[in-house]
């Protein structure tokens, strides 16, 4: 080759052919597009919000009612047709759904996480995986009928004083709806140990059950407590199975309480369908609260994201 | 599997591999029996044959070296003695491989136990993601070892020449160490528990010549209290730190086992001279 043919070649430009510009504002414009939609999102969540709190026109024939932020975080009583907004009595309940469901699925999912990554057989792992995965793929109303249908009178013949709609069937559903999360999310982490790790454990002369627990679990952890974050994240946001199985009595529990559980409550996902599904016409204070919780449930869920990375970040072991 | 009772009859009962407390090795009585002793090894992975009728006695309080070129079976032989080849389904072994006179592929022998008895160094340093400390005292913990785990963790350190380089800062992370150091850290780890036999699978081909030399002379330090088990590819090195070298040659055969000198200078069979020689290989 010459050394003008060469010159030609090396001076081609490819990186402005039509074709890598247009695709390149190609992918620009899906990943603008989801963060525009986020941010929109967010923004109007907040200015709804703000407009409850700010809301200064009386409920028509309630008196004295307030929608100060103050009283919304602090009240215990919800009563929006009323004007008591006391989101408290929302968010116990939406966190004894978090600790009810977590109590039964991060054990029952690490295990299954355990078992599917130490101890089951590759083939038998080829077939449970995507079968777990499936189970995460059934529509949470679904769920929420299995609750009603069958936990709560199952719960019922051990626990004969449980109402028809309680919170313990609401975690018990949402529990095993996010075992397959933090199994599957759990077995990712685990499964990418790597096998010298298990080697060293087992050259040492330890046991199947000491590697798994004492080697490859601690080893998996960020990973692990991100399923475990997930999953929380998921029980406090999940709406339909809680909306179904919870009831629609808001009231003000104590969550470290077991006898609560056998009691009807409404988490804050099912008190915003209950408003926006026919308690109340659009336009008035309690309408907008909708906004206020959702804005409550946002910072909450928010927060645990952070966490999560503080927590994944802090325990993430370089192996 | 067949037993050769003749020739261990009166070791059998003690100083076998199921005993869980440490036997103190002291100086040898006459004759010197073997640490290790293979009759007739087989191994079959699958349909493929990894070892053939491996013959050999290994001696105690020595370095006995593995050579051969790759894919000829030293690792497998080295990981029968363990029985971490019981990790691969499909590997099958046939003949005898005794521990201090125990058949350790005897039914009765657990492989847990054997391993506690039977120290390994991997080829890619593998610590713990765990501080320095519990990487070392891994073994006691797991095995309830008793005695005070604070001084035998320093003096494990201390043997794998790594005490002065971490005794400050035992709290940190064992994987943040340098190459070198996390395998003398491994080595540290393996020798805590006082195993009979410390075995070694290429402890020195995933590092850089300073860390290689620092181990190699770790390793003629130990041979001091232990009975070391070295599988390497580099001749070099076997003919530096061994006392026994064994030579392996493709298709699992063990051609020649003797003095390391007798072997590099002055071998009985044309291929291992030809292997040494780095005609093939």
């Amino acid at each position: 080759m010459s050394g003008d043919d060469l010159e030609a070649a090396l001076t081609t430009r490819t990186q402005n052919a039509p074709s890598e510009l247009l695709s390149r504002s190609f992918f620009f414009l899906c990943a603008a597009l989801s963060i525009v939609t986020t941010i929109g999102l967010i923004a109007l969540l907040a200015t709804e919000a703000a407009k409850f709190f700010t809301f200064s026109a009386p409920l028509v024939g309630v008196d004295g009612a307030t929608a100060g932020i103050v009283e919304f975080l602090t009240g215990t009583n919800w009563d929006p047709t009323n004007g008591s907004f006391g989101v408290l009595a929302l968010v116990s309940a939406t966190l004894m759904v978090m600790i009810g469901s977590s109590i039964i699925a991060l054990p029952l999912g690490l295990g299954t996480a355990t078992y599917l990554s130490e101890y089951a057989s590759p083939r038998l792992r080829s077939v449970l995986k995507p079968a777990l995965e499936i189970l995460a793929g059934i529509p949470t109303v679904v769920y929420g009928f299995f609750a009603v249908i069958y936990i709560t009178p199952a719960l019922g013949t051990v626990l004969p004083g449980l109402s028809k709609f309680n919170m313990l069937s609401a975690c018990v559903v949402v529990g095993i709806m996010i075992i397959p999360m933090v199994a599957s999310i759990s077995e990712d982490a685990m499964s990418a140990v790597p096998d010298e790790l298990r080697q060293a454990g087992y050259g040492m002369g330890a046991t199947k059950l000491e590697v798994s627990t004492g080697v490859v679990v601690p080893a998996a952890l960020s990973g692990i407590f991100s399923s475990f974050i997930l999953a929380l994240s998921r029980a406090i946001g999940e709406t339909m199975a809680v909306t179904i199985a919870a009831g629609s009595t808001a009231r003000f529990l104590n969550i470290i309480d077991p006898g609560a559980y056998t009691e009807s409550a409404l988490p804050m996902t099912a008190a915003m369908v209950k408003l926006v599904k026919g308690d109340v016409t659009g336009g008035g204070l309690a309408y907008r609260s909708v906004f206020a919780i959702g804005a409550t449930l946002f910072v909450i869920t928010l927060v645990m994201n952070i966490v999560s990375d503080v927590i994944a970040h802090r325990f993430k072991e370089e192996y | 599997m067949t037993e050769n009772t003749a020739e261990t009859a009166d070791e059998s009962s003690d100083g076998g591999v199921t005993a869980t407390t440490g036997a103190a090795t002291t100086t040898p009585t006459t004759p010197p029996e073997p640490v290790i002793r293979a009759r007739d090894l087989d191994v079959f992975y699958g349909s493929e044959r990894a070892l053939e009728s491996v013959d050999i006695d290994i001696p105690e309080q020595q370095v006995t070296a593995i050579i051969g070129p790759s894919g000829c079976g030293k690792s497998t032989f080295l990981r029968c003695i363990n029985r971490m080849n019981d990790r691969i389904d499909a590997a099958r072994i046939d003949g005898d491989l005794t521990l201090r006179g125990t058949n350790v592929y005897d039914a009765a022998v657990d492989p847990v136990a054997l391993r506690r008895r039977v120290g390994m160094v991997f080829q890619e340093p593998n610590p713990f993601p765990k501080s320095i400390y519990d990487n070392v005292a891994y073994g006691l913990e797991i095995q309830d070892v008793e005695g005070d785990h604070d001084e035998i963790v320093e003096q494990s350190l201390r043997r794998a020449a790594l005490w002065d380089e971490v005794s400050h800062q035992l709290d940190s992370s064992g994987v943040a160490l340098s190459g070198g150091q996390q395998q003398r850290l491994c080595i540290a780890r393996a020798i805590a528990p006082d195993p009979e036999v410390l075995l070694m699978d290429e402890p020195a081909s995933a590092l850089d010549p300073v860390a290689t030399s620092q181990v190699e002379d770790l390793i003629e330090e130990l041979a001091e209290e232990y009975t070391v088990v070295i599988v390497t590819h580099n001749m070099q090195q076997a003919a530096r730190i061994s006392d026994k070298t064994a030579v392996f040659l493709t298709g699992g055969k063990l051609v020649e086992f003797g003095d390391t000198d007798q072997i590099f200078e002055n071998p009985e069979h044309q291929r291992v001279e030809e292997y040494i020689t780095g005609k093939f290989g």
